[in-house]
């Protein structure tokens, strides 16, 4: 429940929110859920005839729940801070497809949080929690961006 | 460790988070990471922990303020390396 306040800052809204739930936060990491509606306008251009979640789709999902969830969850903690948030790097390997209507489950684990850089370790699972896809994202967090 | 090899330790870092349009050969000790280097915020936050493991120091926020050139990383590596 008391999640809700993350989900609140949360700077997105449909169509590009791909948060539903978190499970779990603490400083060291966090976990939370999606499910990608198969009424999603990328679906019909990817692929034409075959309907995927594009990759960047679920970096993007991987990244709003394993970098900025957790990224409010650290500023709010430290000083009750609203950052803004830029993703710095994304490095990501991918396995297998999700399909509309699937159910995602994103873990994140907080490799290092310094000088407003948060790195983060990313897993995505699907709903027979096979690995879908990870990687390392990077993002900076400020209260306010200089650029 | 003398200020040469400070001061090469220190480029040999740098050099990993240059851009693709900046070459190595530009790094001088007066050379401005982020105006001149064109390093940006993410990868600077990579220099200073870098140069934490490499040195062995540990570095707070108004160190990563103050290391505005290379010659102010050097002084700030000094002093950490002084101070221990």
């Amino acid at each position: 429940m008391e999640y809700n306040s993350i989900l609140d800052q949360l700077p997105y809204a449909s169509p590009f929110l791909f948060v539903d739930t978190l499970h779990k936060v603490d400083e060291n990491g966090v976990e939370g859920a999606f499910l990608f509606k198969e009424d999603a306008a990328f679906y019909d251009g990817h692929f034409k005839d075959y309907p995927v979640t594009p990759g960047v789709i679920l970096t993007e999902c991987c990244a709003q729940i394993g970098l900025v969830c957790l990224g409010i969850f650290l500023l709010n903690k430290d000083a009750d801070e609203k950052g803004k948030i830029a993703m710095s790097s994304s490095e990501m390997e991918f396995y297998l497809p999700v399909f509309p209507n699937e159910k995602v489950v994103v873990v994140s684990k907080k490799i290092y949080f310094r000088f407003h850089k948060l790195k983060c370790e990313v897993k995505m699972y699907n709903s027979k929690n096979k690995m879908v896809c990870k990687g390392v994202l990077a993002g900076m967090l400020k209260p306010t961006l200089n650029e | 460790m003398n200020k040469d090899e400070h001061y090469q330790k220190l480029k040999n870092i740098v050099s990993l988070y240059l851009p693709e349009d900046v070459s190595a050969d530009k790094i001088t000790a007066e050379s401005h990471l982020t105006n001149e280097l064109n390093i940006n915020s993410a990868n600077l936050v990579d220099i200073v922990l870098d140069v934490e493991d490499a040195f062995d120091i540990m570095l707070e926020n108004e160190d990563m303020d103050g290391m505005q050139t290379i010659n102010d990383a050097l002084l700030i590596i000094d002093k950490k390396l002084s101070d221990k």
